[in-house]
């Protein structure tokens, strides 16, 4: 992660406007509670939904979110990571509710092209069928605008079919704060109360707040391979391939996901401040730097929120 | 319509005002360069990462404008379909840019965009209009963005006059579009805060001031968008919250603090300890016995902030009802209002929707259209119905009262929002007169 900004920014950054961003999400969060009869917020335990359960505990007081945590588990996860999602939901006494999509292959429901297929995708079809079980009305996402094209164009209440697809040419205009929550039987929401956050900004407002993350979003010393510029994590599920050298790097996850797509970043930065110093001169995007998966096509991700992806 | 900025309005890009984030817009026509400009400020201001700009390079050149277009039917078409939400910071100051579409049929993303924004940017097109004419007229869309954010009350309005690289005299073309802006803005009431001449496609004046160039020794655009304040709140009128969640305590041991936290927004006004207020609808008073900030620390609140409001004795109080101040106005059954109409399906006399006001749904009944205005002019014509995208004046008959105020007074109380009964579209987005 070259530096391109001048060191002089960090001690100039402000981060006052954290407080604007904060009101935003606390105010839709809030929305979410008063608008719908079955709403539920994705909880990962990944950077993005740990600073959203920040907002929901500072909305609510700890103890008291009025709705239960959701995680889609694809069986391929950071063990660090799932851990951290269980000690947090515990520690907050929130009820946790994990749908796998090694379930939805047992009935039949995801069926992979080869064993080693990413799951990635899959929990799309998991993800409907717990809205189905629990017939939730709305699904709090920890999704931010500036991560992609797709979602750059999507509404904070993102009105979703009953087949879960996204219809970018119908989307409701969001007019003032009036959030238009009507819904018919079997439709629901996305919501996304960090839209407007940058991968700064969630990165301040874990320093500001002190909130605990999952170890390896910090440096740590880790086995990979090198491969297509990406360092591809040494695990059971992605071995090296013939020919590829394994070496020991000095890294950490920039956003954790499914192992079998998700890199990290050679990095030093053992805590938020480094963190935070690093993004300001990072020049290449959190997907760009970590994800296998998204280098198909420029519509990738807008093709999978159609079929109803988060 | 002084262009310049000065360096003490630089400097106040540190005070309070100016710490939140700056929304604003870019509108104008389709093919004005909305896109591009988005591209420079975000290329300029190195807001852009390598492999977004990678993902950009066509053919060896960088096409700005797709850093924003980007679902599959803007580049199929080559337009932008809808808002697309950027994000940049310089030193000063972080911006957030809705990108809203140019075309026409999507006036409504345009308007989803202007309801939020802090500032619109217009671009002007230079090569479109008879630039050399002292008279020269602007184009329709100019015209029609520019009164679209102004009925909106989008807090300051910036106009960009594009392709000024493009034109054989850009000194003489700027002038005259500048003096063409200046007599249609008074006619309108418009008050500009700058204009500058710009090429997005060559960087001048977007990012850096370009001094001389266009005969112009300005700011440039990014120095004024940095100088421009965040919306003011409406502090000065009466009190007044619509209630968004209602705390109860009923599990708690703390009783001590009365039964019920009544968390919202605070609409105007600002409230502290003491303050008497009326409960709308059932019109029961009480008085204020303690504000909460966002993260629970009891302080005063003013508009535009999240109040947690704990009363001195128990009242009927649920999610959607109004605490107002006493000398607040009176809920009213009956709303005449400017309204821009969204939904494909047109808006039809004798109709009822389902309309929100803050975090109320009540029915509403359009009684008549009184006048269709024409988008270009805003002149008034008479109508029996609205189509997609047409702006009107109508009257609406409310199932239960309402605690509205003109829009020019408060937004916040002044606008609702009317949604089809059967599709649940959100068809109309109206301003309370």
């Amino acid at each position: 992660m070259n530096a391109r900004v001048e060191p002089q920014l960090l001690s100039q950054l402000s981060n006052r406007h954290l407080d604007a961003l904060e009101e935003e999400a606390i105010f839709v969060l809030r929305e979410v509670a008063g608008a719908f009869e079955r709403p539920t917020l994705l909880f990962s335990g990944g950077k993005d939904s740990l600073v959203l359960l920040k907002c929901a505990e500072k909305a609510f007081g700890a103890g008291r979110i009025p709705y239960p945590l959701l995680m889609i588990d694809t069986g391929h996860n950071f063990p660090e990571v799932t851990d951290f999602r269980d000690y947090r939901a515990k520690q907050l006494g929130a009820e946790l509710v994990v749908r796998s999509v090694e379930d939805s292959m047992q009935r039949g429901t995801v069926r992979l092209a080869h064993p080693g297929e990413s799951r990635n995708v899959h929990q799309s079809v998991t993800l409907l069928e717990a809205i189905e079980e629990f017939r939730f009305d709305a699904l709090i996402g920890g999704a931010r605008r500036d991560e992609e094209k797709a979602r750059a164009k999507e509404r904070i209440f993102s009105h979703r079919d009953s087949f879960g697809q996204w219809q970018p040419k119908a989307q409701r205009p969001e007019l003032w704060t009036l959030f238009n929550t009507r819904i018919h039987p079997g439709e629901h929401f996305r919501v996304f109360p960090i839209s407007n956050w940058t991968e700064l900004d969630v990165w301040q407002y874990i320093e500001r707040e002190q909130i605990e993350l999952p170890s390896i979003y910090y440096a740590h010393q880790r086995e990979v391979v090198e491969r297509k510029g990406l360092l591809v994590p040494v695990t059971q599920l992605t071995p090296p391939r013939e020919g590829e050298q394994v070496v020991t790097r000095t890294v950490r996850f920039r956003t954790v996901g499914d192992i079998t797509c998700t890199c990290p970043v050679a990095s030093p930065a053992a805590n938020a401040t480094e963190v935070v110093a690093e993004t300001i001169t990072a020049d290449v995007s959190e997907r760009g730097a970590t994800r296998m998966d998204d280098k198909t096509s420029d519509a990738s991700m807008e093709k999978r929120k159609k079929d109803g992806y988060f | 319509m002084n262009a310049s900025v000065s360096p003490a309005v630089l400097a106040a890009v540190q005070d309070e005002e100016h710490a939140a984030a700056l929304r604003f817009i870019t509108c104008g026509s389709v093919d004005d360069g909305k896109s591009t400009l988005i591209g420079r400020l975000l290329v300029d201001s190195q807001a852009v990462l390598q492999d977004q700009l990678a993902g950009v390079q066509r053919a060896g050149a960088t096409d700005l404008a797709l850093l924003t277009d980007g679902l599959s039917a803007e580049r199929e078409q080559g337009i932008t379909i809808d808002v697309a939400y950027r994000y940049f910071a310089t030193a000063g100051r972080k911006f957030i840019i809705g990108d809203a579409p140019g075309h026409e049929q999507y006036t409504r993303n345009m308007v989803t965009a202007a309801s939020s924004a802090d500032a619109a940017v217009v671009l002007v097109d230079a090569t479109k209009l008879r630039w050399a004419d002292a008279g020269l007229a602007l184009l329709p869309q100019t015209r029609r963005h520019s009164l679209l954010v102004h009925l909106l009350r989008v807090p300051s309005v910036v106009f960009a006059i594009n392709k000024l690289d493009a034109v054989e005299q850009p000194e003489l073309a700027f002038r005259n579009i500048a003096g063409a802006l200046a007599t249609f803005c008074e006619a309108a009431g418009i008050t500009a805060r700058a204009v500058v001449p710009i090429s997005a496609l060559e960087g001048f004046n977007v990012v850096q001031p370009t001094p001389g160039w266009a005969g112009y020794t300005g700011a440039s655009l990014l120095q004024v968008l940095e100088s421009l304040p965040a919306a003011a709140a409406e502090t000065a009128q009466a009190f007044a919250l619509p209630v968004q969640w209602v705390e109860k305590f009923s599990g708690s041991a703390d009783t001590s603090q009365g039964r019920r936290v009544f968390w919202g927004r605070v609409a105007t006004g600002t409230v502290k300890p003491g303050q008497p207020v009326r409960v709308m609808p059932s019109g029961q008073t009480a008085v204020v016995a303690q504000v909460l900030d966002t993260v629970r620390r009891p302080r005063d609140v003013a508009a535009g902030h999240s109040a947690g409001i704990v009363l001195d004795r128990e009242v009927d109080v649920s999610r959607g009802d109004w605490l107002l101040a006493p000398e607040a106005p009176e809920a009213v059954r009956e709303v005449s209002g400017t309204i821009a109409w969204l939904d494909d399906e047109p808006l039809v006399a004798g109709r009822a929707y389902w309309a929100l006001h803050g975090h109320r749904w009540v029915k509403a009944k359009v009684r008549r259209v009184v006048h269709r205005l024409d988008i270009h002019t805003l002149a008034e014509e008479d109508a029996t119905q609205l189509e997609r995208n047409a702006i009107g004046h109508v009257e609406l008959v409310l199932q239960e009262p309402l605690a509205t105020r003109p829009y020019t007074q408060a937004r916040r109380p002044g606008s609702l929002v009317l949604v089809d009964t059967a599709s649940h579209r959100t068809a109309g987005a109206v301003l309370v007169r």
